[in-house]
């Protein structure tokens, strides 16, 4: 490849996935409110400020979106069927109490200020994981962060590139035969409007999918070699399994010990690892342009990785800053020291900071 | 290079074999041209020699196949990648990537080939298709021809022995068409390639292909030289019918063989002038003025003025992308009209619309209204429109409910809409489902639900799009038949032999704008691409079709 040109390289999509994977475990292993807020609004700007303008960068918005109603839903829940504790009440509103049969389930009741923020609190944190998953959706290509999994994972691969690829053509067909509909006449509401539209729609996308694989197998995709195979193939997959899911638990369950859910997911991973090269074993295939990792990779997967260890040491030196229970109350100055300790809040401005880096480090990409 | 041997294909639930007993030699190097009607197994003979049918597509194969002796039972598709190139009817579907390069390597990545031996041959591969200017782009953004080019170019990367082609150029306009087919001819005769190229619209192709392949319904297939193949045949374009009308043999086919034959005749008809009956004055059913479609920064239409007139079939022609589309939808009042107005005119007793401001009642008592300002199901009973993408209208299960539900849209009487169809398409069984109908008769279905409303104005977004000559026969008379009952029919399409059977008005767009508008005859014989293949032979006369040349002969003598 010529480097002189003056070429865009786009960066190795693992490293935006390593980086917003350690931005995300970084928002489960603290109570912070303050720190979760300054990530997420890292994790917001460095989008907007390197994405490109495919279609899954502009579904972005998409992610946002989904967060705000995840909190929406939480606070909706607590305030109908939460269990209502703490003082300070709010909104007196009258407790229903269900019959007995649904196990204690009582409606509505006092709504309390610390039981309100604890509820939205819970749900912010699950919307932080989601933003931040979203941001490494929007930031890398998917169809290149398949192109950086090992060659064994090809099954899924298809799966990915057709479900990829049809998404965005969905929202289209579907716009069409709507419009297409009207051509025959006003076609009433209600679900035998939505059939009428629904049926072309996922028949046009089951046959697009078809020709997709077919397209992508008569061009080689996944050519086998002969022989092969292992027969520590299903142990290690089996090992992998067990070892990421419980790793994953401890890792983002902020009350289970944290050296365990690491050694947990290492031992896992190493088994995936394994597995993964025994299989690749089996098919060959060579990258024109691959991805490379380079200083800038380097820098951005270590900023989040760097965000994770400074949360996770600040959260086990300060009891404060420690992700805990909130159902029992909460406050808003909660994850913060009292005020003579500003260190806390140090941390947090400084992990957004770092959080943030890469909108200086790659820049923002050329329209 | 391609060894049929007894090969008899059912698919799965099918009642008849798609081919039966089919035994074919194609030797190295050979352009193979696959004919037959829609529905006959074109696509599967194609999908045969690359191992799709049946390992993609399930079904029951008696026989063998092999391809430069490997059987195809043994190799599925991805083991023939190295062999068999194939490019679908839609190449957008089997896009891969996102960009030209990446989808041009694609195949190569697959096969393991050497960065250094990958390189060498993009380029190479860049050269033979022209694909220098787009190597960089997304190829959402490319045009249809670009997009068939770089599906061309993404399979011939892997330097395949054998390139099956179904249907390349049936989504594009005439200089794009020519483009992929220039290309296709060139890697012929460059690389030798052997090469099947399944179409209908023969009038392009013809004169390129050493051999023919015929498929016929029943699932016979015969095998033989184009001239003798195409001879006698049903599926001959006008060079061909021109010869067996004038008796020359050879038969010739390409314009330069006719040409070179028909000077006699030129000097025959050159005193036959076409009587041009004077056109009365017709009354205007629908009148468009500064109709203007704009989406974001992108002007679709800029400014167009457009009358229809009663007992009037008028040809929508132009570049992909020209705007033919968006003009059709602003017209039928349901698409995006960012400026300009449209009217038609309201059959004499029908009840005034609602919204009573924007009609007007007209010196001579009629009114006119915009068909935006109706409701959906009242707009469509004066102006219908078929969509590019016919099958968006069926959702029911069976032919018999569709035309049901539509009789009950239309207020018409019941068994209107299934009359029409089997006018239409008489071999559509009402029990079946409409997703396997083919194209043809799909579209009989469509138009039959639209024709049962009665509307007056009937516009068409490339109907002929995948249709077989005699499907083609029966719209021709179809729209004949509408235009002659007094009503008025606008349709867009790149067949421009089928334009000049029926069309007595060409309207070309450019870029959003009308740049030609006018006679049939005139607009016809004015340039090389949008001209059909008897014009062409007998320029400078003014003759479109082998039925005027028929009629010029007899008045003659």
């Amino acid at each position: 490849m010529p480097d002189g040109v003056a070429r865009h390289r786009p960066l190795h999509p693992v490293a935006w996935w390593v980086w917003a994977i350690g931005l995300a475990v970084a928002t489960t292993r603290t109570g912070s409110p303050l720190a979760i807020a300054l990530i997420v609004s890292a994790v917001v700007v460095v989008v907007f400020w390197c994405r490109d303008d495919s279609p899954w960068a502009r579904a972005f918005e998409v992610y946002l979106l989904f967060g705000v109603g995840i909190v929406v839903i939480r606070v909706a829940f607590y305030v109908l069927v939460g269990v209502k504790s703490g003082d300070q009440t709010l909104l007196a509103l009258p407790r229903i109490e269900l019959p007995e049969w649904t196990g204690g389930i009582s409606l509505l009741g006092p709504v309390s200020v610390t039981g309100l923020l604890g509820a939205a609190f819970s749900g912010f944190q699950l919307a932080a994981l989601v933003v931040c998953v979203g941001a490494a959706n929007a930031l890398a290509n998917p169809k290149r962060v398949l192109r950086s999994l090992p060659v064994s994972l090809h099954q899924l691969g298809t799966s990915v590139v057709i479900a990829v690829t049809l998404a965005p053509q969905l929202m289209g067909s579907w716009l069409r035969v709507r419009r297409a509909q009207q051509l025959r006449g006003g076609r009433g509401r209600g679900a035998r409007a939505v059939l009428a539209t629904t049926l072309p729609v996922l028949q046009d996308a089951l046959d697009q999918a078809l020709v997709l694989a077919a397209s992508m197998d008569s061009r080689g995709y996944a050519r086998f070699r002969r022989g092969g195979g292992s027969r520590a193939m299903l142990p290690l997959v089996l090992t992998a399994l067990l070892g990421i899911a419980l790793g994953t638990y401890g890792l983002l369950d902020g009350t289970f010990p944290l050296s365990l859910g690491v050694a947990a997911f290492t031992i896992g991973a190493g088994a995936a690892a394994a597995a993964s090269l025994a299989a690749s074993h089996q098919l060959r295939h060579t990258r024109f342009r691959p991805d490379r990792w380079r200083t800038t990779e380097n820098l951005v997967a270590g900023a989040g990785l760097c965000v994770t260890v400074l949360v996770a040491v600040t959260a086990n030196l300060s009891p404060a800053f420690a992700p805990r229970q909130v159902t029992v109350g909460f406050s808003l100055t909660d994850g913060l020291d009292a005020a003579g300790a500003p260190s806390t809040w140090l941390v947090a401005i400084l992990c957004a900071l770092i959080a943030a880096a890469p909108a200086l480090l790659v820049g923002r990409l050329p329209r | 290079m391609i060894h049929f041997d007894h090969v008899t294909f059912c698919y799965p639930e099918a009642t008849q074999p798609v081919l039966r007993d089919v035994d074919l030699r194609i030797q190295e190097g050979e352009l193979c041209l696959v004919v037959g009607p829609t529905g006959s197994g074109k696509t599967t003979l194609l999908q045969l020699v690359d191992g799709l049918a049946p390992h993609f597509t399930g079904g029951l194969l008696q026989g063998t196949v092999t391809v430069a002796g490997r059987d195809t039972r043994e190799n599925p598709p991805r083991a023939l990648a190295d062999l068999v190139g194939i490019v679908a009817q839609d190449p957008v579907a089997g896009f891969v990537t996102d960009t030209v390069e990446e989808e041009l390597v694609y195949g190569m990545e697959q096969l393991a080939t050497p960065a250094a031996v990958m390189r060498k041959r993009l380029e190479e591969v860049i050269d033979l298709l022209g694909l220098g200017p787009l190597r960089g782009r997304a190829l959402a953004r490319l045009s249809a021809g670009e997009q068939q080019r770089v599906a061309l170019g993404a399979v011939m990367t892997n330097h395949p022995r054998v390139l099956l082609l179904d249907e390349p150029t049936s989504a594009l306009d005439p200089p794009a068409a020519e483009e992929v087919l220039a290309a296709i001819t060139r890697l012929v005769d460059d690389i030798g390639l052997t090469v099947l190229l399944a179409e209908h619209r023969l009038e392009r192709v013809a004169q390129y292909a050493d051999s023919t392949i015929q498929v016929g319904l029943d699932g016979s297939v015969s095998h033989g030289p184009t001239r003798d193949q195409l001879g006698g045949s049903l599926l001959a374009p006008p060079v061909v019918e021109l010869g067996a009308l004038l008796g020359w043999s050879p038969i010739p086919l390409s314009v330069r063989d006719a040409r070179r034959r028909a000077a006699p005749l030129r000097r025959r008809l050159q005193e036959v002038r076409p009587t041009q009956a004077p056109i009365p004055p017709r009354e205007v059913l629908l009148c468009a003025r500064e109709v203007q479609v704009q989406y974001g920064n992108v002007t679709a239409l800029a400014a167009v003025d457009l009358a229809l007139h009663a007992g009037e079939v008028v040809v929508l022609m132009g570049r992909n992308g020209a705007g033919k589309s968006s003009l059709l939808w602003a017209l039928q009042g349901s698409g995006h009209r960012s400026a300009g107005s449209v009217s038609i005119r309201l059959p004499a007793g029908v009840t005034a619309p609602r919204k009573a401001d924007r009609r007007k009642t007209r010196a001579d008592g009629l009114t006119e209204v915009d068909p935006a300002a109706l409701r959906p199901e009242r707009a469509r009973r004066h102006v219908a429109l078929v969509p590019q993408n016919p099958s968006d209208l069926l959702y029911l299960d069976t032919v018999r409910a569709e035309c049901a539900d539509s009789d009950r849209l239309a207020d018409s009487t019941p068994g209107t809409t299934a009359a029409i169809v089997q006018t239409l398409a008489p071999g559509v069984a009402l029990s079946q489902h409409p997703r396997d109908l083919s194209e043809g008769q799909r579209l009989a279905l469509v138009l039959a639900i639209q024709l049962a409303a009665a509307p007056g104005i009937l516009l068409l977004d490339e109907p002929t799009r995948g249709l077989d000559y005699e499907a083609k026969r029966r719209l021709a008379g179809l729209i004949s038949a509408h235009a002659a009952s007094g009503g008025t029919v606008l349709l867009s399409s790149h067949d421009v032999e089928f334009a000049a059977r029926i069309a007595d008005r060409v309207v070309v767009l450019a870029d959003g704008e009308v740049i030609v508008d006018g006679p049939a005859v005139d607009v016809l014989t004015s340039s090389p691409s949008f001209s059909p293949q008897v014009a062409k032979v007998l320029r400078p006369l003014r003759l479109l079709t082998v039925d005027a040349v028929r009629r010029a002969m007899t008045e003659r003598e």
